[in-house]
């Protein structure tokens, strides 16, 4: 296994220092061997490998949207080292099998951790409980459930799925959309739906959800975590909640801190995802919440969808959008240059609380000898034009496409093994 | 004017002006022994419906033969695009075809905003009625019927009545009327109002009655039944009774105040039969402006001209 000594890195972007990556593990620069590959990274800032709570992977059943193997080299190009895979695929991951089944094709790939999310209901009907002991007991060791694209509505069921998880330390991960308030549902409920003749998507479903769920959390004294969270409302809630000192965690998506509802005016479904976008107040309220940490975390909810789901009119088009590769370029244009976090910060948001909720032990560790050598090397001083054509995933619908983002992930070490060097995958 | 039509807010008020003077012209003609102009000869307009409109179909390729257009009526409904062919494969065909102008019906809001802007056409796109979005062609239709009994919008008094949540006519109306200067009133339950409406450039009230007292125009909206099992309100009888325009209210309208309706009309619910049958409802009229706004339309979008002066043209012998 090669060895590599990174030199003259800003280690979550402060000073300056090297970091010796051997045998899987970042060890003592002082140790380094003479044939140690050295990277010169000044310049770079060296964070900690970043950790997705929300990726779709699409793999099984939707192989021409993405593969495992697709969803994670786009991972390792965004910086991340481990993904965790929704598990509404085609058949749904609701047994060990399938968990198993995604689990190994990860391994397989070898791009990056992919942790398999289980189902929390059969089929992600919301009728009866998945196997989740049988998924948290497999090889997949999965520890996040969620019924995510569809909200686990039944009050009875969600308080049975928060208790049942604890037996193994296991998080319910809800997607808060309480399913009469946005039936047909297109866009956000608020001004431009009024204009655009569009079934609106209202904030309170998604906080009415929250709301009862944190409680729920409370009463039970289980784990509960929040998925893509969209409205000002929602991060008063979390916030209140975690006053209580509730365990309540939460994410944001990367498009929801930089994309309006404005955007939809266009009615080009590239910018049709579910929760919707909304507000630039709601905006703001996300990014004042992920910097004081209310939210703890930036997911990407990265959604791949072929071509032709997306080239048609609004009503008729998938929800959803790319986000593994410009997530760290937008929380750095949302967050960092905006002075609202550190790199520091920005690690402890994308990797070791992700890490930390979905209890994966050799990610999101301390950059100090010792740890798992799961490192990221980003340029913040690069800018670039989003071009769709240049992504890793086999989708091409992200959002963002020529937008000038800044930053650029330079290398990406997956357990000690480069699988993004000079910005290009290996 | 753009080279679209998708939305009455894309119109400036000269631009709105232009068509309704246009039409002016054109509906002149329709008086005339010979309703032919030549103008749009070797032009083909595509109709391009995803929906079943045949009053506004038939107005548009009736507008498009008197300008001596090719029409191709392509009804897309129980076709092979209900079965899975996109919007963009059949707009491909229709740029195949060589269309001019491609109007466009159907049931999802934007998808003529999606067909102008995507590329896939070159020609010039009408909205003739997107899901709940616009119709703008029908307020044009509206504003032009205003103008020949009112006289110049500035500052008339609209009140539009009825399910606006849901109306396309009523978005139209709205941008358009308050564009020409016309004091436009919503008038519904607060359930059939759109969240965010009071950033529109309208006024809006729940008490029809309150709204008659003063109004020029009034404008009833049709209301689906079905809507009572959606809890928009309780039963027809109810609506009818606090929102239709019956012949008590309709008593109470001034002389000169004129009754419209986008059509179908649902008699007994929003409207009651004599009022739409009386001598101050303008209806039927309403149909015959369509044609002529529906030319100008045409004829402004694809003639490239940027004046009226030769609209009318000399009729084809
Ligand atoms: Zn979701």
């Amino acid at each position: 296994m090669t060895t590599y000594l990174v030199t003259g890195a800003s280690l979550l972007g402060s000073g300056s220092g090297d970091l010796l990556l051997a045998d899987g593990h970042l060890g003592d620069p002082a140790d380094a061997p003479p044939d140690a590959v050295r990277i010169d990274a000044s310049g770079l800032v060296a964070l900690p490998g970043l950790v997705d709570l929300h990726t779709h992977l699409r793999e099984p059943g939707r192989e021409d949207a993405e593969t495992v193997e697709s969803g994670s080299r786009a991972a390792a190009r965004g910086g991340f080292t481990a993904v965790h895979a929704m598990a509404n695929t085609e058949p749904v991951a609701d047994t060990a099998g399938v968990v198993e089944q995604v689990w190994h094709l990860g391994q397989t790939a070898g791009y990056c951790d992919v942790r398999p999310v289980g189902a929390v209901t059969a089929g992600l009907t919301g009728q009866r409980l998945a196997e989740l002991g049988a998924m948290a007991d497999s090889a997949a060791r999965v520890r996040v459930f969620s019924d995510d694209g569809v909200c686990v509505s039944d009050a009875v069921l969600m308080r049975r799925a928060l208790e049942y998880v604890k037996a193994f330390d296991g998080v319910v991960a809800q997607h808060a959309q309480e399913p009469r308030l946005t039936e047909d549902a297109q866009m956000n409920e608020g001004t431009m739906s009024g204009v655009l003749g569009m079934q609106g998507w209202p904030a309170v479903a998604e906080e009415a959800i929250i709301a009862r769920d944190c409680l729920l959390a409370g009463h039970v004294g289980s784990r509960l975590h929040i998925c893509h969270v969209s409205t000002a409302g929602s991060v008063e809630l979390i916030r209140w909640a975690k006053s209580k000192g509730w365990n309540v965690t939460a994410e944001v998506t990367p498009h929801h801190l930089l994309l309006t509802d404005e955007l939809v005016a266009s009615y080009d479904p590239i910018y049709k995802v579910n929760p919707p976008l909304r507000t630039a107040d709601d905006v703001e309220a996300l990014r004042a919440g992920l910097a004081d940490g209310t939210i703890d975390c930036v997911a990407t909810d990265h959604a791949p969808h072929p071509t032709e789901d997306k080239e048609c009119e609004w009503a008729a088009a998938a929800m959803g959008m790319l986000g593994l590769e410009t997530a760290l370029s937008v929380v750095q244009a949302a967050m960092v240059d905006t002075g609202r976090l550190t790199w520091a910060e920005v690690a402890d948001r994308m990797s070791v609380r992700p890490a930390r909720i979905g209890r994966v032990s050799d990610q999101g560790q301390a950059l100090e000898t010792g740890s798992p050598a799961n490192v990221v090397l980003v340029d913040p001083a690069a800018t670039r034009a989003v071009e769709p054509a240049d992504s890793a995933s086999l989708s091409r619908n992200t959002p963002f496409r020529g937008m000038e983002l800044p930053g650029a992930v330079v290398a990406t070490f997956l357990h000690g093994r480069a699988t993004v060097l000079d910005g290009k995958l290996q | 004017m753009k080279s679209h039509l998708l939305s009455t807010g894309d119109l400036t008020k000269g631009d709105a002006l232009r068509v309704l003077d246009t039409a002016a012209e054109l509906r002149s003609l329709a008086d005339r022994p010979i309703k032919k102009l030549p103008t749009l000869r070797g032009r083909t307009v595509v109709n391009l419906f995803f929906e079943d409109s045949t009053r506004t179909r038939i107005s548009f390729e009736a507008a498009a033969k008197r300008l001596s257009a090719d029409v191709i009526n392509f009804s897309a409904k129980g076709s092979s695009v209900s079965k899975g062919e996109s919007l963009k494969d059949t707009a491909l065909t229709l740029e195949a075809m060589g269309a001019d102008a491609v109007v466009i019906r159907h049931g999802s809001s934007g998808a003529p905003h999606r067909l102008a802007s995507s590329g896939w056409v070159r020609s010039s796109v009408i909205n003739a009625g997107d899901g709940t979005h616009e119709h703008p062609t029908q307020a044009l239709l509206d504003a032009f019927t205003m103008r020949r009994h009112l006289g110049d919008l500035d500052g008339r008094r609209v009140a539009i009545v009825g399910d606006v949540l849901h109306s396309r006519v009523a978005r139209s109306n709205a941008l358009l009327l308050s564009t020409l200067g016309a004091e436009v009133t919503l008038v519904a339950p607060p359930t059939l109002l759109p969240v965010g409406v009071s950033s529109w450039p309208v006024a809006t009230s729940y008490d029809l009655d309150a709204a008659l007292e003063k109004t020029d125009v009034v404008m009833m909206l049709r209301v689906q039944r079905e809507r009572m099992n959606a809890a928009f309100f309780p039963s027809a009888r109810e609506y009818s009774r606090r929102y239709g325009l019956d012949d008590r209210r309709f008593a109470r309208l001034p002389d000169h105040a004129i009754v419209m309706h986008p059509g179908p009309m649902n008699r007994g619910m929003e409207i009651a039969a004599n009022v739409a049958d009386s001598h101050r409802s303008v209806i039927v009229e309403q149909v015959t402006n369509g044609v002529a706004v529906r030319m100008a339309v045409l004829y402004l979008l694809l003639s490239g001209a940027d004046t009226t002066e030769h609209a009318a043209g000399e009729p084809t012998a």
